[in-house]
């Protein structure tokens, strides 16, 4: 469990370029948050699947494009952060 | 004959994720049979369409609005669910056509399976077949449709035979539904309902390893820190050349024709009263108006081929970070970017936005972008500022632009500061596949925007054209000797001036903004009749120029420009603002703010540049 667990970044942590695969997705206690989340779900960021770091943006490396099967996001670092990876070596 | 076969398929609504192709195969089975309008109590845009079955029976089609989920989080989601769910008062359709791309239905199966509980006979349409077979995609329908339990067929929505396996299907008499059991889904049931999709997804389609898809490479392209805003940059420059020259091209055209009507009913109609109203009054002024149509038109070409095509979710990516500094978010550019061609659609494309406060001030400040019916006021005004001097009139031009976005970055910031405690919007968005834009829906798109925009000058517009006409003619006709000042609109010049005096306006401007009420571009037109001009609209311009650069001083013509930067000298935006906000104290906000940053532009400039110009 613990080895496990410190293989996982949170998603905003994967380099530009890099493949990961989805650990799990934190559930927020506040209604935003669960919002939120709950979307994140429903568009497919779920356990086992693999997601791609197309692009990051120019200041402060936000937003973030992510590729998720044959889908492209776009979305915030702090949004992203909610997304438990493990990325792929 | 059993009972089922009875009944047939009457009225069906087509279901679907945003960029699934929904739009362009609703335009496919409908063509122009389309009635768009809202539904009832919310400003979601309702279009509904009659189409033939493969029979030949005319059935009503419903095209609801995209949406990812059944759980709404945007007012377009609420809609949807609502009419489907029976809680609108929208009659329930026989048949619920759940619109997927075939390229994508790892992402479009959800909705599939969110939309077998709702207890509705369901069909599933893989669309986008051609594309998904280019990409390598597999798809096993029969084992799909044996898995979903439900009928299952393909359409291309860019051929013309593209849906004809949809048609024939919907002569089929209805099959039963399961018994409804639709909740609000939990965190468990979304995680129980993936695992199901994945689990049909991987038994079903068959996707290259090597993910072909060239929407990837693009993208490491177009939304590369640097290149993607110098490529953002030649978008919108060529956009706007284009909306500039082409328009200018075809606006000459409504001009010419304009005046040879004038000059065939000046020939063929006794002089009189009558004759003015019809010359000058009505062909005079609906003419002044029409002739924008065209920039209209070339603007909503390049909004509506580059979202088709997916370029501008691309651009709200980009200019997220920028606009975020402005405490808006990337979302609310395509609004913006439609004000630039006229106010009212931007402010109905932010319907698009979730976020309430996000939406209310992409509302506020949309009426600051320059739309195009203030171009011929900025011209005639720059051009008698620069008689001679083409380039410095252009970049004036650019400035007054330029100034408009400053001011409305500015304002969403102060409306941000005023309201620490708001939580920020998401931005998740989804960045669509890239994709030659569907001929068909431009055309169509075109065709609406053509008709909305033409319909208000039909009704509106032309109104307060010969109401304008009235006023400056009763009590006595005026004429070049006398201007205006034996007519009603003389008085209400000479009243108004007391207001406007202070910024610089003489009677003849402060008239003139009145009828601008109705639409800025009228402000030249009424100009033009205060002082009397005769002759057709070309001649009209260029006495008027002359005019202005010689009477005007120069105080008065910085003023004047200022104040059409930021007046919201359009009631017509008044009207979609209390519309789309369903708030008369918004309203009042929007025009007051602008009426008070117009005023105060208009005295600072007229006053500082009177005392620097004072002999």
């Amino acid at each position: 469990m613990e080895a496990s667990r410190a293989q996982t970044i949170s998603l905003d942590q994967l380099p530009e370029g890099n493949w990961a695969t989805v650990a799990d997705v934190a559930v927020p206690a506040d209604s935003a948050g669960r919002t939120l989340v709950l979307r994140l779900l429903e568009l497919g960021f779920v356990s086992g699947e693999r997601v791609l770091m197309v692009r990051e943006g120019r200041t402060d490396r936000d937003p973030l494009a992510v590729r998720l099967g044959h889908t492209t996001f776009g979305l915030r670092r702090r949004e992203a952060a909610f997304i438990h990876v493990t990325p792929s070596t | 004959m059993s009972a089922v076969s009875a009944a047939l398929t009457e009225r069906i609504a087509l279901l679907g994720n945003p960029n699934c192709g929904k739009t362009a195969l609703f335009n496919l089975l409908t063509s122009s049979r389309q009635k768009v309008a809202n539904y009832a109590g919310v400003t979601v845009e309702r279009k509904e369409g009659v189409m033939h079955t493969a029979s030949g029976r005319r059935i009503k089609v419903l095209d609801l609005p995209g949406a990812y989920s059944l759980n709404a989080l945007s007012n377009d989601e609420a809609v949807t669910r609502d009419v489907i769910t029976g809680h609108s008062k929208e009659v329930l359709p026989d048949l619920l056509v759940c619109v997927t791309d075939a390229t994508n239905l790892r992402l479009h199966l959800r909705l599939v399976l969110e939309a077998r509980q709702l207890g509705l006979p369901l069909v599933v349409v893989l669309n986008k077949m051609d594309r998904a077979k280019q990409l390598g995609i597999v798809i096993d329908k029969k084992l799909l449709a044996r898995e979903l339990n439900l009928p299952i067929v393909e359409t291309v929505s860019l051929h013309a035979h593209g849906a004809d396996e949809l048609r024939a299907l919907l002569d089929e008499p209805l099959r039963e539904a399961p018994p409804a059991h639709w909740k609000p889904p939990g965190v468990e049931q979304v995680l129980a309902t993936q695992r199901d999709v994945l689990g049909i997804f991987n038994r079903t389609v068959t996707s290259p390893t090597i993910d072909k898809d060239p929407s990837i490479r693009i993208d490491r392209f177009l939304m590369h820190p640097v290149w993607g805003f110098v490529v953002l940059a030649l978008v919108l420059f060529v956009t706007f050349l284009a909306v500039f020259s082409g328009g200018d091209v075809l606006s000459g055209w409504i001009e010419d024709g304009f005046g040879a009507i004038a000059s065939a009913v000046e020939a063929n109609m006794a002089d009189g009263p009558l004759r003015g109203l019809v010359v000058e009054g009505i062909i005079g002024g609906v003419g002044g108006v029409v002739v924008f149509l065209p920039q209209i038109l070339i603007l909503f070409l390049f909004i509506l081929a580059l979202e088709a095509s997916g370029y501008l979710p691309r651009a709200a990516f980009l200019l997220d970070k920028p606009m975020s500094a402005a405490g808006l978010s990337g979302r609310s550019f395509i609004p913006l970017l439609s004000s630039f061609a006229c106010a009212i659609p931007g402010i109905m494309a932010t319907r698009t936005i979730s976020h309430w406060r996000d939406r209310l001030t992409t509302i506020l400040i949309a009426p600051l972008m320059a739309c195009s019916a203030r171009i011929p006021v900025y011209t005639l005004i720059v051009a008698a500022l620069f008689p001679d001097d083409a380039m410095a009139a252009a970049l004036v031009m650019v400035g007054l632009y330029v100034l408009g976005i400053v001011a409305a970055m500015t304002v969403a910031w102060f409306i941000k500061r005023s309201d620490k405690h708001a939580a920020r919007s998401p931005l998740l968005m989804e960045l669509p596949a890239y994709q030659w834009p569907d001929l068909r829906s431009l055309v169509i798109g075109l065709w609406e925007r053509a008709m909305i925009f033409l319909r208000r000058v039909g009704t509106i517009i032309l109104a307060i054209t010969i109401v304008m006409w009235a006023l400056y003619t009763i009590p006595s006709p005026r004429n070049s000797d006398n201007g205006m000042q034996r007519s009603i609109a003389g008085e209400m010049g000479h009243a108004l001036h007391y207001v406007f005096a202070p910024i610089g306006f003489n009677e003849e401007i402060s008239f003139a903004l009145v009828p601008g009420m109705a639409a800025r571009e009228v402000v030249v037109s009424a100009l033009g009749t205060a002082y009397a001009m005769d002759g057709e609209a070309d001649d009209v311009d260029e006495q008027l120029r002359e005019r202005i650069e010689r009477e005007w001083p120069l105080a008065t013509k910085l003023s004047l420009l200022l104040w059409m930067v930021f007046a919201p000298q359009c009631l017509s935006t008044f009207v979609v603002v209390k519309r789309e906000t369903g708030s008369w104290k918004q309203m009042w906000i929007m025009g007051g703010y602008l009426f008070g940053l117009a005023y105060l532009a208009s005295l600072i400039t007229y006053q500082l540049t009177a005392l620097l110009t004072a002999p």
